[in-house]
């Protein structure tokens, strides 16, 4: 699977509903980190079928970031079944990305 | 074996590995996150000679793609201890061991943290560490910003553009940082310094809602802020190499411009070494001085 673009409208169906556990970033293209973890998303969408991967835009949906507390990105949500179950800010390993999956 | 193990692949690493290639010696550079080291944070470099104007993101692919292109090897991997066989080294990270005949350390630095109680868990929740990263998410909102040096200084003058009201906490009441800059704030009717104050607690639920600061004779006072810029200096990244090479009070790596340590054949290079200026023109000057003293070192 690739990294799949989620706005404030398929939100509730891409993550909320979603059958599979989702790791959400929250990114902005101005942002050199988030820009620098991308390939990290990508790998784990290509490499796991067991997970899905989803990106929100904060600066097109600002609702969004500031619904689940959002202050400094790259942040990185884990929802299972609709919630959220961890979240990791900032660059980081892939390690520490599949470290939350469990 | 490789000739020559780089750990850090920041803007030191990556000029070390360049000129370590260009002599003709095979590169490994460990690398615990990713390419670029800290000035991949910021959207704009202005003091670069050539480039007037070029973002950290692509400042760091230009120079890890030259280093590359060279055929410098990466591993992201962490290392985590250093050993001196005498004539080879050994780098341990996490799942592996590697052997070099020569390593330079061009670990750079990380951001102080406040040490206050519950500061971690409201990271990316109201605490942040860069004003320019972050500023945006507190448009029209109060935030408070600790430290009395530039980096806090300018911090604060960033922030008054974008916040509602910026408080600057200071543990002193002169600051370190430059006069003009403090000089400017006490221009801003939105900027309030709080000095002779530390933060002391943290308040919040699921994010930050205010901060208590204490001032020297005691006195408590609430913050009601959302946002909490912490710009109290940055650590440098040297302790897993502490058996190896001489670290200063603050944990900066002595060392002279040549990058040489105590250890032969062990060389350090940025801004985890002691210097007067960190900044990229001086960790890439470090980086090719690390990397010439290293192949010296090689050929002798
Ligand atoms: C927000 C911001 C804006 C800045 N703007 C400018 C500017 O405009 N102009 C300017 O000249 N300078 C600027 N700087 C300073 C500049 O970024 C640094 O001086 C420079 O990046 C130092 O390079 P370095 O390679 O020594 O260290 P770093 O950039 O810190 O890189 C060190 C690298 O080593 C890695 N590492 C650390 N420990 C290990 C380990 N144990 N194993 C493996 N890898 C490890 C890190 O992950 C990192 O990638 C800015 C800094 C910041 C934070």
């Amino acid at each position: 699977m690739s990294v799949i673009p989620v706005n404030e409208n398929n939100f509730e169906r891409e993550i909320i509903n979603a059958d599979l556990p989702v790791l959400a970033d929250f990114y902005a293209d101005w942002c050199g980190p988030c820009r620098m973890l991308r390939p990290t998303l990508e790998a784990i969408a290509a490499d796991r079928s067991d997970v899905k991967v989803a990106a929100v835009n904060i600066d097109e949906n600002p609702d969004l970031a500031d619904e689940f507390d959002i202050s400094s990105i790259p942040c990185v949500i884990l929802f299972k079944n609709g919630a959220e179950a961890d979240r990791s800010i900032g660059l980081v390993p892939r390690e520490a990305l599949e470290d939350m999956l469990g | 074996m490789t000739d020559i193990i780089i750990i850090g692949a920041g803007p030191a690493g990556l000029t070390a590995a360049i000129y370590a290639r260009r002599a003709a010696k095979s590169v490994l550079v460990l690398e615990a996150k990713s390419y670029g080291g800290q000035i991949i944070n910021t959207p704009d470099i202005e003091n670069y000679p050539v480039a007037a104007h070029i973002s950290g993101f692509d400042f760091a692919t230009k120079v890890y793609e030259q280093a590359k292109a060279l055929g410098a090897v990466f591993k992201f991997e962490k290392a985590v201890g250093l050993r001196d066989n005498g004539d080879t080294k050994t780098v341990i990270t996490a799942k592996n061991e590697y052997e070099a005949k020569a390593v330079i350390i061009a670990t750079g630095s990380e951001n102080r943290k406040l040490g206050v109680e519950g500061e971690d868990k409201l990271v990316g929740r109201g605490i942040s560490y860069c004003a320019t990263c972050d500023g945006a998410f507190f448009r029209k909102k109060d935030v408070a910003v600790v430290g009395g040096g530039n980096t806090a200084i300018e911090d604060a003058l960033y922030l008054a553009d974008v916040a509602d009201k910026v408080y600057l906490v200071h543990r002193r009441d002169a600051f370190r940082g430059e006069e003009a800059g403090v000089a400017k704030l006490r221009e801003r009717d939105n900027v309030e310094f709080v000095l002779n104050s530390v933060v002391t607690k943290l308040n919040a639920d699921r994010r930050l809602q205010s901060v208590e600061v204490t001032d020297r004779q005691g006195n408590v006072r609430v913050l009601e802020v959302s946002g909490l810029f912490v710009a109290v200096g940055r650590v440098p990244e040297n302790q897993n190499f502490a058996s190896l090479i001489e670290l200063d009070s603050a944990g900066y790596a002595v060392a002279a411009e040549d990058c040489l340590t105590g250890t032969a054949g062990v060389f350090v290079a940025g801004d985890n070494r002691r210097k007067e200026v960190h900044q990229l023109v001086t960790a890439t000057a470090d980086g090719a001085v690390a990397a010439t003293e290293a192949v010296k070192y090689l050929n002798a």
